[in-house]
C-alpha cells in the first residue's frame, strides 16, 4: 500500500516534468552540456519575450475587466505584502546562511523579491493539468510583484549617490517586462474578451509553442550557469534550494488568506518562490555594480528556476491543497 | 592626392547595460559621431549581467588625440573598478579632417 502511494507520488512528479515545456528546457540544458552548437539567435529570443509578455498581459487584462474590484483587492494587497516581505527574508537568508556580503545579499534579494514570469506560466500549466481552477486575473498580480521587491532589496545598501538609484528605478519601472505586462493589461482591459478574439489566433494558439522555444533558450543559459553552480559552493546552493519552498509557502498562505482558490494560491506561491531574471539583473547591475553577478545569475537561473520547474511547483500545489483543506475544516 | 588628417579612433567594448551611459559620455565630449554594434566575447571578469540579456556593445568614434585622452580617462575613472569595460585608441587617417573637430 505504501509502495503504491509512493509510486503515485512519483507519478505526480513525473507528470509535472514530462511536459513539452519542461522537456524543452531540459533539451537546452543537455545541448549545452554536450557542447552542441545549438543557439537561439538573440533577436528571436527578444521577439519571443515580447510576444510572451504581451500575450500574458492581454489575457490578464481581459479577465481583469470582468473581475469586480472588491474580488481583486485582497489578492492584490497580499501580492504587495509578498513583494515587501520576501526580499527581506531573502536578504537575511543570504547574510546568515549564505554568508554573503551586504551588497551581494541585497543583489540576490532583489531577484527573489521580484518574480519569474516563466515560473508563473509553468505553475499555471501545472494547476490546469491537476484539474484545479485558478483566477484569470493572475497576470495582473505578476505585474504587481515585479517591481516592489527590487526596490526593497536595494534599500539594504546605501549607494554612493542618488544617480545610480534613479537610474536603477528608471530601469525597473520602464523596463520592457513592466511596459509590456502593464501595457498588455491596459489593452486587454480596454478591449475586453470580445475584441481580443481578433488577435487570439496569434496570441493564444501559438503561445505554448513559443514558450517551448523560449524555454529551450533558458535551458541553454541555465546549462551554462549550472557549471558555475558547482563553483558557488554548498552555502549558496542551499540558499537556492531552501529559499523557494520557504517563500513559496508564504505565498500560498497569503493567497489562501486573501480568499484565492487553492489553484490560484499555488500559482501565487510559485510566483513568490521564484527569482526574476529579466527585470532584476539589469536593475541590480546598474544599482549595485559591485555585487558579483555570478551569485545572482547562478542562483536565479541555474538553481532556483530548475528547482521550481521540477519540484517547487508540485510542492506549492500540494501545500495549497493541504492548507485549504485545513482552513475549511477549522473554519 | 588625398588630403589626409591624423586622428584617433577610440574603441569601447562594454556591457550592454552601459550603452546609454557611454553614449552620453561621448556626447559630453562633443564627438561628431559614433558607430556601435553588438559583439560577443570573453574577458578576465567572466560572468556579467549582460550574459543573460545578450551580447556586449562595441562603440567607436573618431576624435582628436586630446579628446581621445579625455574620454579614456573618464571611462577609466567611472567604470574600470566594477564593470567589464575595455577602451583603447588607434591612429587613423581620415579624409575631411575638419568634420571631426570638436564643435
Amino acid at each position: 500500500m505504501l509502495i503504491l502511494q509512493h509510486l503515485l507520488r512519483m507519478q505526480l512528479l513525473l507528470d509535472n516534468i514530462l511536459t513539452p515545456v519542461v522537456l524543452c528546457f531540459l533539451l537546452g540544458m543537455v545541448a549545452k552540456w554536450i557542447k552542441s552548437d545549438l543557439a537561439l539567435p538573440e533577436p528571436i529570443y527578444q521577439g519571443l519575450s515580447i510576444y510572451l509578455l504581451l500575450a500574458i498581459g492581454l489575457k490578464g487584462g481581459s479577465a481583469l475587466s470582468a473581475t469586480p474590484a472588491m474580488v481583486f483587492m485582497k489578492p492584490a494587497i497580499a501580492t504587495l505584502v509578498i513583494g515587501l516581505v520576501s526580499p527581506v527574508i531573502a536578504y537575511y537568508f543570504l547574510r546568515w546562511i549564505g554568508k554573503r556580503s551586504q551588497i551581494d545579499a541585497a543583489a540576490v534579494a532583489a531577484h527573489y523579491g521580484s518574480v519569474s514570469v516563466v515560473t508563473y506560466l509553468a505553475a499555471v500549466e501545472a494547476v490546469k493539468r491537476s484539474g484545479l481552477a485558478s483566477e484569470e486575473y493572475l497576470p495582473a498580480l505578476v505585474a504587481l510583484l515585479e517591481v516592489p521587491g527590487i526596490i526593497v532589496a536595494l534599500l539594504f545598501v546605501r549607494t554612493d549617490g542618488a544617480n545610480s538609484w534613479s537610474k536603477a528605478l528608471h530601469e525597473v519601472i520602464t523596463g520592457k517586462s513592466i511596459v509590456l505586462l502593464l501595457g498588455g493589461l491596459f489593452i486587454g482591459a480596454l478591449c475586453g474578451s470580445d475584441k481580443l478574439v481578433d488577435v487570439q489566433p496569434f496570441f493564444g494558439a501559438a503561445f505554448k509553442g513559443a514558450l517551448c522555444i523560449f524555454l529551450l533558450e533558458l535551458g541553454l543559459v541555465a546549462g551554462k550557469r549550472l557549471k558555475d553552480a558547482g563553483k558557488a559552493g554548498m552555502r549558496l546552493l542551499m540558499c537556492g534550494i531552501l529559499l523557494p519552498p520557504l517563500l513559496g509557502t508564504l505565498g500560498v498562505i497569503a493567497g489562501l488568506l486573501s480568499g484565492m482558490s487553492p489553484g490560484g494560491s499555488a500559482i501565487l506561491g510559485a510566483m513568490a518562490g521564484s527569482a526574476s531574471y529579466i527585470a532584476a539583473p539589469a536593475a541590480v547591475r546598474i544599482a549595485l555594480p559591485q555585487a558579483n553577478p555570478a551569485y545572482y545569475l547562478t542562483l536565479a537561473l541555474g538553481i532556483t528556476f530548475p528547482f521550481n520547474l521540477a519540484l517547487g511547483i508540485p510542492l506549492y500545489l500540494k501545500t495549497s491543497q493541504l492548507f485549504s483543506l485545513w482552513l475549511t475544516k477549522s473554519a | 592626392m588625398a588630403h589626409k588628417i591624423r586622428l584617433k579612433k577610440v574603441t569601447i567594448v562594454g556591457e550592454r547595460v552601459l550603452y546609454d551611459d557611454l553614449i552620453d559620455l561621448l556626447k559630453r565630449h562633443h564627438v561628431s559621431g559614433w558607430t556601435a554594434k553588438n559583439v560577443i566575447g570573453e574577458g578576465s571578469r567572466g560572468v556579467h549581467a549582460s550574459d543573460w540579456e545578450g551580447s556586449n556593445t562595441q562603440i567607436y568614434t573618431l576624435v582628436t588625440e586630446q579628446i581621445a585622452d579625455a574620454i579614456m580617462d573618464e571611462i577609466a575613472a567611472l567604470y574600470f573598478e566594477n564593470w567589464s569595460v575595455v577602451v583603447y585608441s588607434q591612429d587613423v587617417e581620415v579624409l575631411r579632417g575638419n568634420k571631426y573637430q570638436a564643435q
